[in-house]
């Protein structure tokens, strides 16, 4: 058989695993892969900054469902990584990170740029591998592939010695993956299937909790066919945004910490909680025994760790989230003696109540005059782009004011690091997402203190002609750290002001994009055209109220009924 | 409470730190831990002891089987189980004690594995509880040093 060397293998497993983009940052160690990519079919996106590589492959997984590839040199180029793995493992996003290494009998000399990035990232990878044999090469990245798009998904790294990628050897045939200790469940168990309908149909006031697995297994469709089928009202996590359409009558809208009013008091008053691909993560619980306390729960989801790990579950169902909604509706059609019209007009004195609070309790914030509000940029956001953005963010303020008030109507547009909350996720994740889908337009919504953690990325935007439009709302403060220590600090704020803020008009000039501010209300609507209707990187810094605070808010260790409103 | 956990995984380098890591990263105990080859070679054979109420437990069990390494969990302590750990001791054996450890040692059907004029190391197979027997017993002779493997454990047989 013809012998090829390591980096064409890895290139053509590369090729069969459908893989089109890369992102990532050349040094020694990757030095042969680099030479193959040169003439490769295959796009290679030159970031700044590793952690911008695997941002970007990460929102690149995230909006088309594919597999996310990230390839980093060994050393600090695989540690400068470690925080776009650990955001992609916290909110179980598949991406595959190469990492070079240095030659195998270097390993464990403290070789130049050698680091242990296997022990690193053990606990913020969904698996792992050092290719210590060239024969185990093109096998090992077929089971990263496999590992990380299986199951819950979720990063898997290779990290591959440069003497093994400059090896001879022959390319393996694929064959199908088996893989004695590793198969997910995906079939729901049917005997739980009857049991949660019928607690389903017996129950006076549901709600469906919809977290990122409904997105992560395309199960949107089915959640909708649930939800408007039986008249059951649905809120959703930050992950989950665009589960279900934001602008529907029976959407409530998020919950959690920063979620509406309506929403947390439907869960809190609730007698059945149906929980989809949500893991009841503490910003979601806020305190843990007066969660849903009255409910019965129904938990479906594929990861049986994340079943009974915080709330006691009544009707556990590890599945994976299509297949169990698929199953659940098939037997709402398929039984005979059930009567949906009669549940669903039972259901609707609880409509009602939800109404009543969403009337009473909308989202809202105080208009003052020519004075810039942060929502209202995102209620403009949502409005010129018709709701049909794809919205990245950075992680504060921003992210909040991005999730309330910019209306989901799809799943995958919503682009955030929930999970680790990474600040600086938002602009390399716009590049990724725009890289994947060129003619939607891609939104970061930023602050000022987040932007300028991965600020680089401008160039990389600028390289690949990337005309993502990044929205600064500019206060010139760590904004939710301010928030809380506001709150709960006695306004003491210790290190949350940004004394230095860079001219963003002058710095976007300076990376030959274009720079547009908004410091009066008036304004606003006119840059944000203006941003949509350039082609080039557009940054567009709003001037805004300086200390305006994201609410409702739940304060941490409190009940999530106890919610601090405007 | 105390469990027994059995973890059946593949034999290969970092395995043990994906085990050890989830322990404390995950703020699990562990009070023993024993791992060595199973009958075939590519696979090991783990027993753990750790402590923690029922959740906690089921935790460890779910999050140790999601391991992409490990092929099976079972939790001992749920069935009939034979346990036993071994422990080496060195302990004064002077002219006035030599017999008298030799005695305890007959006892708890020890052997003597080391002599030398001022001690005697001694092995003894059993449950824990007959380790730590034999450690109250000697202690008041004098240990040196103790050496123990940590329990194994295996599930009986049916008795259909």
């Amino acid at each position: 058989m013809k012998k090829i060397t390591g980096s064409q293998a890895i290139v053509q497993c590369l090729h069969e695993e459908g893989v089109k983009t890369i992102f990532g940052f050349p040094g020694g160690a990757v030095l042969d892969l680099y030479d193959q990519l040169f003439n490769a079919d295959i796009e290679h996106v030159l970031v700044r900054h590793e952690q911008g590589a695997v941002h970007a492959a990460d929102a690149y997984s995230r909006v088309t469902g594919e597999v996310g590839v990230a390839l980093l040199t060994s050393g600090p180029g695989a540690t400068n990584g470690v925080t776009g793995i650990a955001t992609a493992y916290m909110d179980s996003i598949p991406i595959v990170v190469l990492t070079g290494q240095v030659p195998t009998p270097l390993i464990g000399n403290d070789a130049f740029q050698e680091v242990d990035i296997v022990g690193i990232t053990r606990p913020c990878t969904k698996h792992n591998y050092l290719v210590k044999k060239a024969e185990d090469l093109v096998p090992t990245i077929r089971e990263a592939f496999h590992i990380a798009r299986t199951g819950r998904p979720g990063p898997v790294l290779v990290d591959l010695p440069k003497d093994v990628v400059a090896s001879m050897i022959s390319y393996p045939e694929k064959k199908p993956i088996r893989m004695q200790s590793y198969q997910p469940t995906y079939e729901p168990h049917i005997g739980q299937i009857a049991k949660a309908c019928k607690v389903i149909l017996g129950a006076n006031k549901p709600v469906l909790y919809a977290g990122g697995g409904v997105v992560l297994s395309n199960a949107h469709a089915e959640l909708f066919e649930l939800a408007t089928k039986l008249n059951i009202p649905v809120t959703m996590t930050l992950m989950g945004l665009g589960a279900f359409p934001g602008s529907h009558d029976l959407c409530m809208g998020m919950l959690g910490m920063h979620g509406t009013y309506t929403a947390n008091m439907a869960v809190a008053k609730s007698d059945l909680l149906i929980a989809v691909g949500a893991r009841f993560d503490d910003r979601v619980t806020g305190r843990l025994d007066a969660f849903a306390k009255d409910a019965k729960i129904i938990h479906i989801d594929i990861d049986p760790t994340s079943i009974s790990k915080n709330v006691k579950v009544d009707i556990p169902i590890v599945a994976d989230c299509k297949y169990a909604l698929t199953a659940v509706n098939n037997w709402l059609k398929t039984e005979k003696s059930i009567n949906l019209e009669e549940a669903a007009a039972r259901y609707q004195p609880w409509r009602d109540t939800i109404n009543d609070w969403k009337i009473q309790h909308p989202l809202v914030f105080k208009d003052e005059g020519e004075i810039i509000k942060p929502q209202y940029v995102i209620q403009k956001l949502d409005e010129l782009t018709k709701g049909e953005a794809i919205i990245t963010t950075e992680v504060g303020q921003n992210q909040m004011w991005a999730a309330q008030f910019y209306k989901f109507d799809k799943p995958r547009k919503f682009v955030t690091s929930g999970g680790l909350g990474t600040m600086g996720f938002g602009l390399p994740a716009a590049i990724g997402a725009k890289i994947a889908f060129p003619n939607i337009h891609v939104i970061d919504i930023a602050g000022d203190g987040s932007i300028q953690m991965n600020i680089q990325e401008l160039a990389t935007a600028k390289q690949y002609n990337c005309p993502i439009k990044v929205a600064i709302l500019n206060n010139g403060y760590l904004g939710m750290v301010r928030q809380w220590q506001e709150l709960f600090y006695g306004k003491r704020y210790s290190s949350t002001v940004m004394e230095t803020v860079p001219d963003f008009v002058e710095l976007a000039k300076a990376y030959g994009a274009v720079g547009l501010r908004a410091s009066k209300k008036s304004e606003v609507e006119d840059v944000i055209k203006e941003a949509l209707a350039t082609d080039n990187v557009v940054i567009m810094d709003f001037k805004i109220a300086r200390e305006e605070g994201v609410y409702p808010m739940v304060p941490a260790g409190k009940a999530t009924t106890e919610m601090l409103l405007v | 409470m105390k469990h027994t956990i059995s973890v059946l995984l593949q034999n290969k380098p970092g395995v043990l730190s994906r085990v050890t890591g989830l322990f404390s990263g995950r703020g699990f105990n562990i009070e023993s831990l024993c791992v060595a080859e199973t009958l075939e070679p590519d696979v090991s054979c783990l027993t753990l002891v750790t402590r923690g109420d029922n959740n906690i437990i089921e935790q460890i069990t779910k999050q140790l089987h999601k391991l992409i390494d490990v092929i099976k969990v079972t939790d001992i302590g749920d069935k009939e189980y034979v346990e036993r750990e071994m422990i080496l001791i060195r302990v004064k054996a002077e002219a006035g004690t030599r017999a008298e450890v030799l005695r305890v040692i007959d006892i708890f059907r020890g052997k003597v594995v080391d002599v030398s004029s001022k001690s005697y190391a001694v092995e003894v197979t059993g449950s824990a509880s007959k380790i730590q027997a034999v450690i109250d017993i000697l202690r008041p002779i004098g240990i040196k040093e103790i050496v123990r493997t940590g329990t194994i454990a295996m599930a009986r047989a049916n008795k259909a």
